[in-house]
Parts: C-alpha cells; structure tokens; sequence
C-alpha cells in the first residue's frame, strides 16, 4: 500500500508526537529553562517591574531563543540512532515533506509550550495585559521560524561530538532577524504602539523559512545519514 | 549541454599547475597595488574637511569590509556549484577561502572599532553595519567550526556547503533587519562609520584598494586551494610526477 | 610636510598607524600561513607516496 505525501506526513507528526508525549519531562525541560532564565534577569539587573518592562521583550524573547535550542539537538537524534531515518529516506515519500512533519510535531512539542507559559512569564516583567496578546503571537511565529532554521542545524550537526554547542553557533546568527523583530514588536505593544509591522514581517520569515527551510533539512540529513 | 570540458578543468592535476603558475600572475600586482593605493591614501589624498587625518583608515577599512562579504559570497556560490554538480574543486575553493574572508571580517570590524573610537568616542558601537560585520564574522567561524569537526571530508564539504547557501540567502535578511534596527534607536541616522564626502584625489587610492584586495584573495586563495588539493588526491600517479618535478 | 607631522596624522596616529599595521598584519600572516599550509600539505603527501604508494 502506497500512501499518498500528505498522509505519510500526518502519520510522521503523530507518530512525532506520541514518542514526544510519553516523555514528559523533556517536554518540560525547555519550559522549565524558559522560566529560569526570564528570572535570571530580574535578578541580575533590578526587581523594579518599571525598569523590566522597558526590557521585557528582548529578555522574553533571548529566553524563549536559548530554551528552543535546546530541545533541537534531539529532533533527528533518536531517529538517527534507531534507522527510522535511513527507512525515511528510502521510503519513497518525499524527504522534504517528512521533514516538515518532523518540524511540526518538534514545536508542537517544544515551541507551543513555551508560547503558552509566555503570558505568565510576561506579567512577571510588568507587561501590561494589552501586550499579552502581541507576546503570545510574537512568540509563536518566533518558534516556529525557530523550529524550521533550527532542524537545519540540526540535521548539519547530526551525530557530532558537541554537536549541541555547535548547533547553536550555527542557528544563532540566523535567528536574529526574528529576534528583532519579534523582540521590537512586543515593544511597542508595551507602550500601546500598533506593532502590526514587525509581526507581519515576522509571519512573513515563518512563511519564507517554512518554504525553504525543508528543501536544506532534507539534503543535510541525506549529507550527514550516510 | 556537454559539461566534460568543465569536469577536465577541474580535474586535480589541471587545477593544480593552473593555479600554481596564476598565483604569481595574480599575487604581485596586487602587492603594487596595494603599495601604491596605500601611498596614494596615506600621503598623496588631502585631509578630509571633517575628519581630518583620521579618515584615512578608510583606505583599509572599506577594502576588507567589501572583501569580506565578496569572499563569502564567492565562497557561497564555489559550495553551490559543488553541491549541485558534485565537483570536489568547487569545495576546495570555498574551503580555501574562508579563513581569508573571516580574516578580512575582522580587519573590518577592528579598523572599524579604531575609526569609530577618535569620531564617536568609544570603542564601540552598534552601528548597522559594523553589527552586520560581527553576524558576518560569526557565520565564517560557525563555517569554519562545522567543516573542523567532521572528519569525513565528503561529508564536511556537502554539510558546510549547505550552511554556506543557507548562509548567502539569510545575508540580505540580516542585513535588512539590522539596519532597521539600527534606526529605530538612532532617527534620522548618518551611518556612524560616516563617508567623507570624496573628492576625486581622495577615490582613485580607494578604488585601488579594493582592486588590490581583490587581487590579493584571489592569488592566496590560489594557494591555499594547491594545498586542498593536495590533501585531498588519491590518485597517486600525477602526484608522483608533479611532486618529484 | 615633514616626517614628523606625518606620523603625527593630526593628532590620529594612535587609530590610524594601528590600524594600518593591523591590516597590513592580516595580509602579510596569510601569504604565510597560506605557504605554509601547502608546504606541509606537499611534505605530507612526499610522504604518504613514499611511504605506500597511496596518496
């Protein structure tokens, strides 16, 4: 029985997701980390929610970025180890597209979570109740532009030693596009500024990376399986 | 379309001789070039009105910051063409030249640093460009740090060509998105590392720079890529007689 | 103007000489890191022919 791309992809994501569910502690690693290190700030600077709120959107979106990198060292790294990659590669189904499943089920799994603590970990800084909107959407294209660049990485760094480190010096430099953006837009929504601009060019990167982002995981899992 | 005669250009021993008798061809020209555009910076050229004598750090600043990106660009454009025709000389080449692009980034950012400090007062700062140079600086090193640890040389070339191409198409978004950046904070913004407005006598020393530069990675990239080749042959025929030569 | 006013680079010498020596530095350091390389890849490659006729 062949099945058809768009199956083989929706069976790739549950799959995905299942393996991810049944560990919960790795899915909540990376929010713990996020939640850490937004506290890390306040300790380090000040506790007046004045002076944090003038920050809050960088220092939400420098933790959200460290806490996704985190998670990506793990996308392919199971697959890798048990042959389920090889078995995707020679499957017939385009790599690409699985590529995409896998992507989608990692910030399901790791990026959404993140999204969903942000308002909390927001508030913390003193973002005002208007903002919140505008923090939970920045952050949710800012993972998933994150989760697309980072398989990259991933995929290039596959079965390194260190690979994790390394992975990271290679997706940083990418994603600070979007930290700009994403971190000015929360900006300006603290200081009741329309921060419509900087959100549609942040969706804008998530398109244009979802677009092309595949077409590089694919041959760098092709470049680093064999 | 008949690719064969590309294929015999870019076999081993061919690139080898070629690029060992270019190097001198290419190499000494841009040492005159680079003497006589520095004498014609730092001695002939007139002081600018502005800056004073303090300008003159464009001479070396502005050739390694359009070196720099050209390098990367060339370097992005040698991995493509390795990773869709599958030559191994096309990777030798980018393998070759990033060290020097990453040298010219740092060139950059440090005379940039040494212009910015008499002209704005301090060491640094986070002018759009000078940013765009650091995330430059850092894609060379990730470069460089990938291909440093795969010891399968195969996979090096094709995983850092990827990174290279993916590289190349994210540089016009980075360097967008960090010169507006640069002017949310700043206004209406005069680009810190400010151009003098050039005279006729003040540009042709430049324009000799950048020439000589080029000129200059070209005949040291030459050489690097004799030595990639050398590392990477294994046919042992031509190399017996070319080295016993 | 003379030697000393040259040097002086209007009051900038201490950005512009170092500067122009640290540029000067990269050129020269990769001529010669770049001849070096190929010196050791050529003794290298002596001795893996030498060695076993395998490259």
């Amino acid at each position: 029985m062949t099945r058809t791309p768009a199956s083989a992809m929706l069976l790739m994501y549950r799959r995905d997701l299942v393996l991810a569910f049944r560990h919960w502690d790795q899915i909540a690693q990376p929010v713990v980390f996020f939640a850490m290190v937004t506290t890390l700030f306040p300790l380090a600077i000040s506790p007046e929610l004045g002076q944090l709120r003038e920050l809050a959107g960088g220092i939400l979106w420098v933790a959200a970025l460290l806490a996704a990198l985190l998670g990506l060292e793990f996308l392919f790294r199971a697959d890798h180890a048990d042959g389920t990659l090889e078995q995707m590669m020679i499957s017939g189904q385009p790599l690409a597209l699985l590529a995409i499943a896998k992507g989608a089920a990692h910030w399901t799994a790791c990026g959404l979570p993140l999204v969903l603590v942000s308002p909390l970990l927001a508030v913390s800084l003193g973002v005002p109740g208007a903002a919140l909107c505008t923090v939970v959407v920045s952050l949710a294209l800012g993972t998933g532009i994150l989760s697309a660049l980072g398989a990259i990485g991933a995929a290039l760094t596959l079965g390194l030693r260190r690979g994790s480190v390394l992975l990271s010096l290679l997706v940083l430099p990418l994603a600070m596009p979007a930290l700009i953006f994403g971190a000015r837009a929360i900006d300006m929504a603290i200081r009741g500024e329309e921060a419509g601009g900087p959100l549609l060019l942040l969706a804008a990167m998530l398109v244009l990376a979802m677009t092309l982002a595949p077409l590089a995981i694919a041959a760098a899992l092709r470049i680093s399986a064999e | 379309m008949n690719w064969t005669w590309l294929h015999k250009f870019a076999s081993p021993p061919h690139a080898y001789r070629l690029a060992g008798r270019l190097a001198p061809w290419v190499g000494w020209p841009a040492f005159a070039l680079i003497v006589v555009g520095l004498y014609g910076g730092f001695v002939l050229a007139p002081p600018d009105y502005q800056q004073g004598e303090g300008f003159r750090i464009l001479y070396v600043h502005a050739p390694s910051a359009w070196m720099s990106m050209f390098v990367y660009a060339t370097m992005a454009v040698a991995a493509a063409i390795g990773l869709v025709w599958r030559i191994k000389l096309a990777h030798a080449v980018a393998a070759a030249s990033a060290p020097i692009g990453a040298w010219f980034t740092f060139a950059a950012l440090a005379t940039g640093s040494l212009w910015g400090k008499p002209m704005w007062g301090t060491w640094w700062v986070w002018d759009a460009r000078l940013t765009s140079e650091l995330i430059l600086l850092f894609l060379y090193l990730g470069y460089m740090a990938l291909r440093a640890s795969i010891d399968d040389r195969d996979r090096a070339d094709r995983a850092s060509a990827v990174l290279a191409v993916v590289g190349v198409v994210n540089l016009p978004v980075i360097h967008y998105s960090v010169f507006w950046w640069n002017t949310l904070h700043q206004g209406a913004t005069i680009s810190k590392i400010g151009k003098p407005s050039i005279t006729g006598d003040m540009l042709w020393p430049l324009l000799t720079m950048f020439l000589a530069f080029t000129l200059y990675y070209g005949a040291v990239m030459l050489v690097r890529l004799r030595a990639e080749i050398l590392r990477r042959e294994r046919d042992a025929t031509w190399l017996r007689e070319e080295l016993r030569l | 103007m003379n030697l000393g006013e040259f040097l002086e680079m209007g009051g900038y010498a201490v950005y512009v000489w170092p500067s122009l020596g640290l540029v000067v530095f990269a050129l020269v350091w990769n001529v010669f890191a770049a001849r070096r390389l190929h010196a050791t890849a050529r003794a290298e490659a002596l001795r893996r022919l030498a060695a076993g006729g395998r490259p």
